[in-house]
This record gives structure tokens, sequence and C-alpha cells, in this order.
């Protein structure tokens, strides 16, 4: 009897189960962010815009008359959960299409499962450049890749009046690739290249890096690093008495928070960003950016997080753009149309070119990028 | 030359903090041979403690310090009174994994009630250092000295000249002795995982306003505490001190002179070393034999 009756529950509830997602009328979009460890910060701002975007889109009806779900994952700023994760969102949950997942070094991890099950993934903040250069077909980046920023930077370093520079940058896919690239550039204008100092993606005390760096005979420091640990690296600068010019690059700098947190010591500091949630004028769509901002303050959220969560905002509505364009939700046709579409971004136009080897090409578009200037505590940009 | 100075200097200031952190986990770890893997938890919420007293409540960065230093303690008694004294007597292994989920839940709560950004501190102490020549030293960084030297000697007359640190050693050397000889062996059990704790979460007072605040803050924190107790033998004050500023020095110079990207693995370099050279620590605590 007892044996019936335990067979009988479960035939009942995976009939729910199945029924459950069988009746479900919505579309689903996997994101894979790292919402704890060393990352928690920056992948939390990336997921809250990101609900901005599935809410204004499911306000207006959706994609494809269905409404669109974000699937959300935590990938612990560790790559071998990203990879875990991107595997759950495809093989458990079904998730056509995904965004992820914010760390070179993550999205890295998660780059063989897409080729293992053929889904295609919108990246939203890693800058490493082999991301798009390697030959994944499925990888659709939105954000510049660190030899897209120093081609940037380019222009501006005869400017600045660069002779030579120190680097130091975490120590990960994002931060070698863009001390390579950046040298790689630097070297050709004739900038000489000194110290390459790295840190650990959690380290707290950078002190003897930064001594290291006072010491030498370079007159600029090239800093990669994700916000938290910019902080304590302007402060632990102006500890140490250290009087050189720092640039910053990637665009996870959070200027604002930089401001709250660091106070003077980010005085006369300089930053690499890709967005302008200040002077909404002065970005290429205007409009919309006005309308993330006041609705990112509407939701309570710190303005400082702005220049982090308008990827996640972009990068779903690349995602429901291609959903609406291929006509259904099957990773393959989204793939496909994922070429084809042309999405007012908050940074540019997103449209995909070509990149990496022929034949098995990844997706990158051209985002802009700004220098910017912290001055008397405020964001100044810096024009030429 | 100057560069060397700094380094030095740097290794002076680093290597206080690391101390503390190391005597809170050799009482824990070394004498009740508990492997505690809440050490790095409590050194996030003594610093998060510091910021909600200081931000929230607007109350003196001094008096925050005690308040932090208290709030560790009880936090250490109620994980011991809850989790570690129904599994007394049980081996090691099992306290161990009860210890590492403690940890996750733990973690996991203050990333759920603060969020994962970054908090700083305020502190009253100003924002230009103290430049001695070529050297330079901020101030806040020279009371976090001060304090934990303080800290240290505290502990050191706590557990070597009083009647309550005659008990702990008499406790964790025979526990059936010590309770024949009228000792309370479940309160000295309780106040020694709390006062560990409440080192743990005095070292996090004092270098969160260094830092910023937030919850993963302790994990690389825990990771060294381990080594500063492994290098200077399980139980051993002194020993944790001295193996706190070796390993301070070891990673300056090395980040200095060998390769930053191996800063932080020092700690791991030299707890291989110790195992296998010198498997009781450099500094070994006499054992009673038999």
């Amino acid at each position: 009897m007892m044996r019936h009756l335990r067979t009988a529950s479960l035939i009942a509830l995976a009939t729910a189960l199945l029924m459950g997602s069988a009746s479900a009328e919505t579309i689903k979009i996997g994101v894979n962010e790292p919402l704890t460890g060393a990352f928690a910060a920056s992948g939390t701002y990336v997921v809250n815009g990101a609900k901005i975007a599935a809410d204004e889109i499911n306000a207006k009806g959706g994609v494809l008359g269905k409404q669109i779900e974000l699937v959300i994952e935590d990938n612990k700023s560790n790559p071998t959960e990203a990879a875990a994760v991107a595997e759950k969102l495809i093989t458990r949950d079904k998730t056509p299409v995904m965004m992820g997942a914010w760390g070179s070094s993550l999205t890295l991890a998660v780059m063989p499962k897409l080729m293992e099950y053929q889904v295609p993934m919108v990246v939203e903040t890693s800058s490493a450049s082999k991301i798009t250069t390697m030959g994944n077909p499925y990888i659709f980046r939105i954000s510049p890749p660190s030899n897209v920023e120093s081609a940037a930077f380019e222009k501006i370093v005869d400017k600045l009046g660069l002779k030579k520079v120190d680097f130091l940058v975490i120590n990960n896919d994002w931060g070698r690739g863009t001390a390579d690239d950046f040298g790689k550039m630097m070297k050709a204008k004739g900038i000489q290249i000194g110290l390459v100092e790295t840190m650990d993606q959690g380290a707290q005390d950078m002190s003897a890096q930064l001594s290291k760096i006072k010491a030498s005979d370079s007159e600029t420091v090239i800093v990669t690093a994700a916000v938290d640990q910019l902080t304590l690296l302007f402060k632990q600068a102006e500890a140490l008495g250290m009087k050189k010019r720092i640039i910053t690059t990637g665009g996870s700098q959070n200027p604002d928070q930089i401001i709250a947190q660091a106070g003077a010591a980010a005085n006369g500091t300089m930053h690499l960003t890709t967005f302008l949630p200040w002077f909404p004028d002065k970005t290429p769509n205007p409009e919309a950016t006005a309308y993330f901002v006041s609705e990112w303050k509407k939701r309570g959220f710190e303005f400082a997080g702005c220049t982090e969560s308008f990827r996640g905002y972009d990068g779903i509505r690349t995602a429901a753009a291609a959903i609406e364009k291929a006509g259904k939700a099957d990773p393959e046709a989204i793939r496909a149309a994922l070429w084809q579409i042309d999405v007012k971004g908050l940074n540019g136009d997103i449209v995909f070119k070509k990149s990496g080897p022929a034949g098995k090409e990844s997706g990158q578009s051209q985002p802009n990028v700004y220098l910017i200037e912290i001055a008397d505590g405020k964001v100044a940009m810096k024009s030429f | 030359m100057s560069e060397l100075l700094q380094h030095l200097v740097n290794t002076l200031v680093l290597g206080g903090t690391y101390a503390l952190l190391g005597i809170g986990l050799t009482l824990i770890f070394g004498i009740m041979n508990v492997v505690n893997f809440t050490h790095g938890i409590l050194y996030t919420f003594g610093a998060y403690v510091m910021f909600i007293v200081v931000q929230k409540f607007g109350l003196n960065f001094f008096v925050a310090l005690p308040l932090s230093v208290a709030a560790g303690w009880l936090l250490g008694a109620l994980v011991e009174l809850t989790l570690l004294r129904p599994l007394r007597g049980s081996d090691i292994d099992t306290t161990m994994l009860v210890m590492i989920g403690a940890w996750i839940a733990m973690q996991s709560a203050t990333l759920w009630v603060w969020g994962g950004v970054a908090k700083s501190v305020p502190t009253p102490f100003p924002d230009a250092p103290l430049s001695i020549g070529p050297v330079s030293v901020s101030w806040l960084r020279l009371f976090v000295l001060a304090a934990a030297a303080a800290l240290i000697v505290l502990t050191y007359v706590l557990i070597n000249r009083t009647r309550l640190g005659s008990a702990m050693r008499a406790t964790f050397q025979d526990h059936d002795t010590a309770a024949l000889m009228g000792v309370n062996v479940d309160l000295i059990y309780t106040s020694t995982f709390a006062l560990g704790s409440s080192l743990a979460a005095a070292a996090g007072a004092l270098l969160g306003p260094v830092y910023v605040v937030y919850p993963a803050m302790g994990d690389l924190a825990a990771v060294k505490a381990f080594a500063i107790v492994i290098l200077g033998g399980l139980g051993n004050i002194t020993g944790a001190v001295i193996g706190g500023f070796i390993l301070a020095l070891a990673e300056e110079l090395g980040a200095g002179y060998i390769s930053s990207g191996y800063r932080d693995a020092m700690g791991f370099v030299i707890i291989i070393a110790v195992l296998i050279f010198r498997p009781t620590g450099l500094f070994p605590r006499a054992e009673r034999v038999g």
C-alpha cells in the first residue's frame, strides 16, 4: 500500500512538473553572472540592468507574443562554476540564448560549452581580445575588446604626452590581455614599457607592487581591475606618496563609487570607460540613456552602478531582438538572427561584425570608448 | 635602497595585522584543535560591525573598535554553544565539515544582508601620509600597528599570566583532570573560542577601514591565518606573531623582487615548505608525552 502511494505521488509530482513547464508561455534567456565572490558587486549591477530591459520589453508585449523570462544563475566569480552554470542553463532550463559571464576568464570557461551544445551567448562585459578571435561562432560580444580600447586610446596618447608607462593589472585573462594589447600599441608609438606587475583578483593589499612602481622611472601607470580593487589601489598609492598619473581601463570602474570611497585619492585619475551616464547628451542614444538612468534611479539603485548595469540592459535587448528576428526560440535560428539585428544600444548601435578565423567567426559590435577624469571629486569628460 | 626601505616599512605594518589574525586562529586551531573555517567570516563580521557603528549610527571610530571586538566575542560564543558543543568528542573531520558549512552560511548571510557592493569606513586620520624622506606610511596604518601590538600583548598576558589563561591551557592539555580540579570546562571551551573569534573580529575592525568591507574579504585572510599558524607552530602565540611578520616579509620581498603574480601564493609556498622540513612549525609548542 505504502509503495503504491509513493509511486502515485511521484507520478503526480512528475506530471505537475511537466505540466508546469509545458504550460509556461515564456521565452527564457539565461543569465550567467557573478553574484557572489570577488565580482559580486559588478555582477549584481549587470543583473539589475538586465531586469530593467526584461520589464521594459514585457511591458510592451514581450517577444513573439510571449513574455521573456530571465533565468539568473550565480557563477560565483569562478570559471569552473561559470561552465557548470552554462551547462545547467542549457540542459535543464533549455534557454535558447544566454548572456554572460562578466569576467573574461569566466566567459572563456563557458565557451567550450557553447560549442558543445550549440547555443549562442551575448557577451556583455568581458574584454580579453581572444574571446572573439579564437573561432567560436556562438559568441556575440557587445563590450569593447582590449584591442579596440587600445586603438581608441591610441588617438589620445600623443596628447597625454606619455613617455614611459608601467602596468599594474589583475592576474587573469582580462588583465594580462590588456597589458599585451596596450603594450603592443604603445611600443609601436615609441612609448617605453617599464614594469608589468600583477595582482590576484581577491588581493586587498597592493603596497608591495605599488612600492616597486613608485621607485620606477616611468611617469604613468596603466591599471586594469574592477572597482573595489581600484578603490584600494588609489588609497594605497596615496598612502605611499606615489605621484604618478594613473589611467584605468576595462570599463568596470564605477567612477562615482571610487569618488565616494577613495575620496581625494581619486583626484587626477583618468579612466577609459564605455558609457557616459553623467552626460546623456553626449551618448549615441541620448533618449534611451536618459530613460535607462531614470529607471535605474527610480528602482532605488545607486547611481554608481550605471556604468556597469547598462551592459546587462543592452545585452538582454540584444538577445530579445535576435529572438524576435529569428521568429522562434531556437538556438540555431537565434544565432543566425544575431548577425542581422541592429539595436540602438546605450553606447552605440549594436551591429555584429565578423571577427576571428574564417568559417567560424564570432560576432563583435563596435562600441564607443571615452576618456574621463576625476577632478575635485567630480567626473569630467576629457576632450582633446 | 629607498624601495627596499619602503618594502620593510610595509612589512612592519602588514606583519602586525597578520600576527593578530594568526594568534586568534592559533588559540582555536592550535590549542582547541578545531579546524576553524569561520575565522575569515568573523574577520569580515568585525569589519561590518565597524561599518555599521561608524557609518549608520555615527558613533566615534574609537568607540566602534571595542564594540566590534565585543560583537565578535558574542558571535564566537554563539558558534561554540550551538555548533561545537554538541559535536565535542566527535572526530575532527565531522567538526571540520560543520565549520565549512557555517562559513558558507555566514558568508551568504552577509551578502544577503549587506549586498556585494564594497563599503568603506570613514576614519578620523588624515589622508596625507607620514613621509620621512623617500618612505611613506599612512597614519591609519600606524594606528593599526599600535592597536595590533597592544592586543597581542594583552592576549599573551591573558593566556600566560592569569587564572583564566592557566585554566584554558589545563583544559586543552587534559580535559578530565582539569574538570576534576574544579575547572568549569564548558565555560573554558566557550570562552577560548570566543576569545579567538574576538581577535579575528578585531583584525577585521582594524583592517576594514584600511581596505574596503565586502562579504568575501575574509577568504584570503583566513588562508593566510592558517599559513601563519602552521609556520609558527600550532598553539604558539609568540610563534604566530613571528610567523605573521615572516609571511609579510616573504610577500613584500617576493612581490618586489621576484614576481607580483606569486605574491599571494607565498603563504602556500610557506605552508608546503614548513610541512616538508619542519612539520611541527618553526616554534613548536612543548607537547606532553604519554
